[in-house]
């Protein structure tokens, strides 16, 4: 059975400690958020997890077969165009140019570009849809595992609706697991079977949330009725320092 | 991957053929500057009318000593003695300042060790360059190469060094979440980059090398285009003074305008 398991990961950049104890597994199929107050550790969790960062403290064991990351900001080769942005991913797995660049041309329609966008370069691209590029540079890899940073955070309303609906789709036909790190408690509600609560100073769980919808049938009103309720609990209202009059 | 090294010769190919073919636009695009240069040689003429022969030939005269010079066989001779000068100065400190440069560019340490030589070199007065090559190495090309190098390194050099030290590193945690290959790494993220620094720069020092080879002949050798300014000025022969400089300004026009510019052009195509 694939999976992300991490055991009793600490870090440290020079003598400040960013994360303390952190232990989850994340199984095949499955969608785990971490959620926690900005500057509370959640990329640098995240990067441990996808290997970018090396582990220094505990383990990270990751056995899914393939795995992809989409960033916050999209992340972009200033110097590909769209296309060949799209097929990074696939030529660094050694796939052959021709296929690559069917598959890219292929993914990049679904993501709603259109054919005279595949020559443009990013500086010609707006926001948007420079975030359509980056997921579908990662979505193309059919990757069993997906690394989420705050990917949805600087896109306006439908477009992350857009892109959530393709991924709740994955999610459906359990194509695909996911680890994501948000500040938005809605998205998480929204996409999570699992959310785990990160404080800050150092970075820590503090608390596991389930929740056993199907994701196809979470609509506006649960997500809001959700993220009521879980406003009240007292460990959120402490790991965000919401003052509430 | 080999299948993927040949489309990526191709696709360079296609590149140079794309320079190519969009050159006469280019070219085309080309009639304001042109036009701009015929106003500076009204000018010119102007300044001859009110002068005199003497102190500013007349463009026409310049040109007409520029023509027989340039069927005579001693002046092609200097030139391409000039050029010889010019290209293995410059391309010593193409070759030692890139990758200097580079390799400064990736360690924190030299790149800050590496700053104030760099504003030594630069604030050294290729004059004082000419002095001391003259003492170290006499009257010869051994001088003017020297000159030439040690002038046009620095700029080269901060070129590399800018290239690397600018690096990003978002786009390094991308290439390493993607787990890129190694030359897919330096090709795709890290080379693009780099080049954008290091480009210009070439052209700089390139500009740079051209200047400081003719001063250099002009105080240390007897040979060269430089020399034979020298002698015209000795022999007050303005004509042919200014005809020197218009070999000059004409192939530095020529590299930079015909040679460079186009090649930059497709280069930075990406960039804002």
């Amino acid at each position: 059975m694939e999976k992300l398991e991490v055991k009793a990961l600490n870090h440290h950049f020079g003598f400040t400690e960013i994360l303390k104890n952190i232990n989850f597994t994340l199984q095949k199929g499955q969608v785990l958020s971490i959620v926690g107050p900005s500057g509370g550790g959640k990329t640098t969790l995240l990067h441990l997890c996808a290997d970018i960062l090396d582990v220094q403290e505990g383990s990270v064991t990751n056995t899914f077969t393939s795995s992809a990351f989409a960033f916050q900001e999209a992340r972009l080769l200033p110097w590909k165009n769209v296309i060949d942005n799209i097929a990074l991913g696939l030529l660094a797995r050694g796939d052959a140019k021709k296929e690559s660049i069917a598959k890219a041309k292929e993914i990049a329609l679904k993501f709603g570009l259109d054919e005279e966008d595949f020559t443009k370069f990013p500086k010609d691209l707006s926001g948007g849809m420079k975030q359509r590029v980056s997921f579908a540079r990662a979505l193309v890899l059919k990757p069993s595992l997906l690394f989420l940073d705050e990917p949805f955070s600087a896109l306006d309303i439908g477009l992350k609706k857009e892109l959530q609906s393709i991924l709740i789709e994955l999610i459906a036909k359990k194509e695909i697991s996911i680890l994501f790190i948000t500040h938005d408690l809605m998205e998480a509600i929204r996409l999570s079977d699992t959310m785990l609560l990160l404080q800050a100073d150092p970075g820590h769980i503090v608390k596991e949330f389930d929740f056993d919808k199907l994701h196809k049938e979470r609509d506006d009103k649960y997500v809001y009725a959700k993220s009521a309720e879980i406003l009240q609990d007292e460990e959120i209202i402490h790991t965000f320092e919401l003052e509430l009059k | 991957m080999i299948i993927n090294i040949i489309t990526d010769i191709i696709r360079f190919m296609k590149f140079i053929l794309k320079i190519i073919k969009d050159f006469p636009a280019y070219l085309w695009s080309g009639w304001g500057a042109i036009a701009s240069i015929l106003l500076f040689i009204a000018f010119w003429d102007m300044g001859n009318q009110i002068y005199g022969d003497l102190v500013l030939p007349s463009p026409l005269e310049t040109f007409k000593t520029l023509l027989l010079m340039l069927q005579d066989e001693s002046v092609l001779e200097e030139i391409s003695i000039t050029l010889y000068r010019a290209s293995i100065g410059f391309g010593l400190s193409l070759a030692i300042g890139t990758s200097l440069g580079l390799i400064a560019g990736f360690f924190a340490t030299a790149s800050m060790m590496s700053r104030p030589i760099v504003t030594i070199l630069v604030g050294m007065p290729p004059i004082a360059w000419i002095v001391l090559a003259m003492i170290w190495f006499g009257m010869g090309d051994e001088t003017v190469i020297f000159t030439v190098t040690i002038a046009s390194f620095p700029i080269i050099f901060v070129g590399a060094l800018q290239g690397t030290r600018t690096l990003d590193g978002d786009l390094k945690d991308m290439a390493q979440s993607f787990k890129l290959p190694w030359h897919m790494r330096f090709f795709d993220v890290y080379f693009p980059h780099i080049f954008s620094y290091v480009f210009p720069a070439w052209v700089s020092g390139l500009g740079m090398a051209w200047k400081i080879v003719i001063m250099a002949e002009l105080l240390a050798t007897s040979t060269g285009i430089g020399a034979s300014l020298g002698v015209a000025r000795s022999q007050l022969d303005t004509p042919t003074a200014l005809a020197i400089v218009v070999i000059m300004i004409g192939s530095l026009m020529f590299i930079e305008y015909i040679i460079l510019e186009p090649i930059k052009r497709e280069v930075e195509l990406w960039r804002n």
